[in-house]
């Protein structure tokens, strides 16, 4: 009998459900790190109970947390009670919490300020982990993005942390602008028919490709238009929300941009539009079936100063033609007084026979449908405002 | 020993449920209590000051016999009643915000 584990991130701690293959009765636990902004969780492909979690706080920084038992049990890799945090020459250790940029000629450049909102230079700060994107092939081996926008890779269950500075080293890096809620390397997705090929999407630079394992990256943006830039077209300066692609087919990418929703058929290097008959084409998140690859999911929010679902409805929308043909999914969700956001993390897909859709609201529901979509249900209601979904599919 | 008061979310990080106590040889300053207290707990180690500049991080701030010492050096000795454990240490999240 198959599984189902939905790991949520909320502003004020994680909580991980549990259900059989019927996915109609869950099990909630959690808060795990009451109190702190859980900003993502997510597991092992190779092994499904080694969880990751980014942990978080203004006032006290960065935590990376592991779990090896499904997540019962958390640690902070690299820190065991008693060791000492420096080496013997006073130098501090690799702990699972220091993210220290690259400013290495040898591997990097020395760069220092990206542009800020009001077209200044500003200096590069890390502030947190937006996204962790654990390795297809290797249990220790786990991606962070972060903000200030930035790919960090760690090769030891995240016990230490090394930039990949060939991304923020692009000579676009000081074009780069924080979107509204700051410039953070948002999205990792991971080519699964080439280990060496890697995306990533950046508030406001736009989406990135790497062909060499993540030492050099190509801006790929063409066809996306922009009116909040100078340049509408230009190379750099998108705010991409959030990029999906279905395993079988990782040359097909489906976008959602702060505006519009976008579709490459060739690796991001060019995108057109597919909004179609969408009601509004802002949003966040875009995810796929798990096992139709032309069937996509958004959720339209009103617009770019109103972060809240149009007409008071909670509405996903689908598209079984990869784009442009979409179909409202209304069956369970609130279709009256509803004004809650979909944050870009806040969604996944299961994988068994019957997909399941999953996604949390701003509001603190968790929505799964177990048939593709058709019908939804609350399955945990009144948690913190959440801030990612993701769903492993346990044997 | 020393007495350290930590806020509630790294109480929770260090899976402590009151204040803690330090042994600290030598002068009793900020970074002596500190360089302590992250041996005696590695996971608050980046959470209180910068893993590089080892500065204090922006929004904490700390207190003791009712002065706020947070723009303090370092390595300036904290009060006697600190040093005596008498009083506590308080490392404080700052109020930001309503």
């Amino acid at each position: 009998m198959s599984a189902v584990r939905v790991l949520v991130g909320t502003k004020k701690g994680a909580f991980i459900l549990t259900s059989d293959g019927k996915r109609k009765k869950w099990n909630v636990s959690g808060p795990h790190f009451g109190g702190w902004e859980i900003y993502h969780l997510k597991g092992s492909p190779v092994d499904p109970d080694r969880i990751y979690a980014s942990q978080t706080s203004s006032w006290f920084g960065q935590i990376i947390q592991r779990s090896d038992d499904g997540g019962k049990t958390w640690h902070q890799p690299g820190t065991p009670p008693g060791e000492p945090t420096t080496t013997p020459d006073g130098m501090p250790k690799g702990e699972s919490n220091k993210f220290v940029y690259d400013t290495s000629p040898k591997t990097g450049k020395p760069l220092t300020t990206h542009q800020w909102y009001d077209g200044t230079q500003h200096p590069w700060e890390f502030k947190r982990v937006w996204h962790l994107e654990p390795s297809l092939t290797d249990p220790g081996t786990v991606y962070a993005g972060v903000e200030d926008a930035a790919l960090f890779r760690s090769t030891d269950g995240a016990k230490t942390w090394h930039e990949l500075p060939g991304l923020r080293g692009h000579d676009t890096g000081p074009q780069w602008t924080p979107g509204a809620g700051g410039m953070c390397l948002h999205t990792i997705l991971l080519d699964p028919n080439n280990p060496r090929r890697i995306y990533i999407a950046i508030s406001a630079a736009g989406t990135f490709r790497s062909d060499d394992a993540g030492k050099t990256w190509k801006p790929i943006n063409r066809g996306l238009r922009s009116q909040y830039i100078p340049d509408p077209d230009a190379e750099v300066g998108h705010c991409v929300h959030r990029i999906a692609m279905h395993p079988s087919r990782p040359n097909v990418l489906f976008m959602q941009k702060h505006w519009d929703v976008m579709r490459s058929d060739n690796a991001g290097d060019s995108w057109h539009e597919v909004s179609g008959n969408l009601p509004t084409d802002f949003g966040f998140p875009i995810e796929v079936h798990a096992h139709e690859p032309e069937t996509i999911y958004v959720v339209p929010i009103k617009s770019d100063s109103e972060h809240y679902t149009a007409e008071g409805k909670l509405r996903v929308y689908r598209s079984r033609t990869g784009g442009n043909e979409w179909e409202a999914l209304t069956k369970g969700l609130p279709q009256k007084d509803c004004y809650v956001n979909i944050l870009r993390d806040a969604m996944a897909v299961d994988s068994l026979d019957s997909c399941g859709v999953y996604f949390g609201t701003t509001g603190g529901q968790v929505y799964a449908s177990t048939d593709g979509g058709d019908n939804w249900e609350a399955i945990v209601q009144n948690l913190p405002a959440v801030f990612s979904v993701e769903v492993q599919t346990l044997p | 020993m020393i007495r350290v008061v930590l806020p509630t979310h790294l109480r929770t990080l260090a899976r402590v449920d009151d204040e803690v106590t330090l042994e600290v040889k030598g002068q009793v300053t900020q970074r002596a209590v500190l360089d302590a207290l992250e041996v005696r707990y590695p996971m608050l180690a980046g959470t209180i000051r910068d893993h590089v500049t080892q500065q204090r991080r922006a929004l904490v701030r700390f207190f003791a016999c009712e002065q706020d010492l947070s723009n303090e050096l370092p390595d300036t000795p904290l009060p006697q009643a600190v040093a005596s454990g008498a009083e506590p240490l308080f490392i404080v999240g700052a109020l930001a915000g309503g």
